[in-house]
């Protein structure tokens, strides 16, 4: 067989001839067993035990994930409010202290450059981009935002999440408090002395939250959550598999320049006041799309049977290629496996039967709905 | 009857003309939980290094090269119910199939055990 280590290291376009950097939580890894593998410009972990016991862990349990590679950013300056909503689409002015919003960056003519978080913080706002992207996330905003506005990527801060239904309990155990935080909610908190920025979100589709800390602490904050017996680390691989099932796309491979945001099922990113007045880069493929739907959708793919579909498996309806697999693997809380594609509009109906060609064979499948698994947010009831 | 591996992970055990190919328990650690394998059909001529089988894991799918040329006699078929098989018991119950050896002349340069050993403990 071919070299078994090696097949599920992801490339990153652009980041394939760099040196790998380190994590700040790299020998906290290997000392746990952790398999590292190159992902977004890091060596980072894939698994400890296994892909399905850390994914069924974390529904059930806890999981710990060490996201540093991704880019933490701080915005300030005169005027950084207008700014940044003259460049994404979320509604900034109106976003109030302690609340976070999901939102993506788009070019000109209305492809995604990326999917983001954003928050206001007291004195700044913060956003989480995605890694293999946020160096060339920099150089784009650098050249939208007017010289007012700073910049400042945090790389002396991890990023770590804490996901699952008992995340809640063993995080407010060390840092009492979080439990009042509910979803899209984020706060500073402090744990032996040291800030942490922690908001109550994840990639999981599970409750859970995701904590910013210095890194030279980040070892020990670990240890502290891992020596509680409901919480285990967690690879990379349980984190795809799980937001898979949860219906998140992953940037690079469901979400790309090609790919805009009505066609991807995330208008619900864009308020509606933002919609109808535009004022953003990107805008007019959004009000177009809007206004005449897009040609392709991204949908959610069942899968009858055991085998998997994976990344670039072309879908047919009959004789006819109607779109392609950009995420597929095995859904170890189904027990089945699912996949995620850009399908033509005529085609993407729940319930619309297709085919996916995976090595010559055409195994059946229909649209399904997304999430696969419900999603189970602490959400404020109003 | 003597057991060979190759570098490709794979062992394969011949009984007279016969050889019962599997991957081996480090290629099963390494890909993790298996949850498919596609196996060759009963009466397919392999060649040796032609793609004979894959074996699917929760994030990745690889080929399984044949090791030796010969004509398939018999897939594991209790595989389709429980791939995990591979992972419990790979150089055993979790064999992926069976091969009448076109050339056992083919067996000459694979690794013994000890060989194998030593070639995992390098890599």
């Amino acid at each position: 067989m071919g070299d078994p280590g090696k097949t599920d290291v992801v490339a990153e376009d652009g980041l394939a001839d760099l040196p790998l950097q380190q994590l700040p939580l790299d020998g906290w890894h290997r000392a746990r067993g952790a398999r590292m593998v190159g992902f977004a410009g890091y060596e980072m972990p894939i698994q400890y035990e296994g892909i399905m016991a850390e994914h069924l862990w974390t529904r059930a349990h806890a999981g710990l994930f060490d996201v540093s590679h991704m880019g933490q950013l701080s915005f300030t300056g005169e005027g950084v409010d207008a700014a940044l909503e003259a460049m994404i689409p979320a509604a900034i002015a109106t976003l109030e202290a302690g609340r976070q919003r999901y939102s993506l960056l788009l070019d000109e003519q209305g492809g995604i450059l990326d999917d983001l978080m954003v928050a206001r913080r007291p004195d700044d706002i913060y956003m989480v981009v995605n890694g293999a992207t946020k160096y060339d996330d920099i150089a784009w905003m650098l050249d939208q935002l007017p010289d007012e506005v700073t910049i400042n990527l945090m790389d002396e801060q991890a990023l770590l999440a804490l996901q699952g239904p008992e995340a809640e309990g063993a995080l407010a155990r060390i840092v009492p408090g979080v439990e009042r935080l509910f979803f899209m909610q984020a706060a500073a908190f402090a744990w032996n002395g040291h800030a942490l920025w922690i908001s109550r979100t994840g990639y999981t589709g599970e409750d859970g939250f995701e904590i910013s800390l210095p890194a030279q602490v980040a070892a020990a904050f670990a240890d502290a959550l891992c020596a509680m017996d409901e919480v285990k680390p967690i690879g990379l691989g349980a984190r795809d598999s799980l937001r898979l099932e949860a219906g998140l796309p992953l940037y690079g491979h469901d979400l790309t320049p090609e790919t805009g945001v009505v066609g991807a099922g995330l208008a619900f990113a864009i308020p509606k006041s933002r919609r109808e007045q535009g004022g953003y880069v990107g805008h007019d493929r959004v009000a177009r799309e809007l206004a005449e739907g897009a040609r392709l959708r991204r949908v959610g793919l069942a899968i009858e049977g055991r085998l998997p579909a994976r990344e670039g498996a072309p879908v047919f309806a009959g004789a006819e290629q109607v779109g392609t697999v950009t995420s597929g693997g095995f859904a170890p809380s189904l027990n089945a496996p699912i996949a995620m594609g850009w399908i033509d509009a005529a085609h993407a109906a729940i319930g619309t039967p297709l085919e996916i060609e995976v090595r010559g064979k055409r195994i059946a499948a229909h649209v399904a709905p997304m999430p696969f698994v419900p999603h189970r947010y602490h959400r404020q009831k109003n | 009857m003597s057991r060979y591996f190759t570098q490709e992970h794979e062992w394969i055990d011949v009984d007279g003309e016969i050889a019962t190919v599997g991957i081996t328990d480090f290629a099963q650690g390494q890909l993790g939980d298996i949850v498919f394998v596609e196996l060759p059909e009963k009466g397919r001529k392999v060649a040796k290094g032609d793609d004979a089988a894959v074996v699917e894991s929760v994030k990745a799918a690889s080929d399984v090269y044949a090791p030796v040329s010969g004509e398939v006699v018999e897939a594991n078929g209790a595989l389709e119910g429980d791939p995990a098989l591979v992972n419990g018991d790979a150089e055993g119950e979790g064999w992926f199939f069976r091969l009448r050896l076109a050339d056992a002349a083919e067996l000459e340069g694979l690794m013994d055990r000890a060989a194998y050993d030593a070639f995992v403990a390098g890599l």
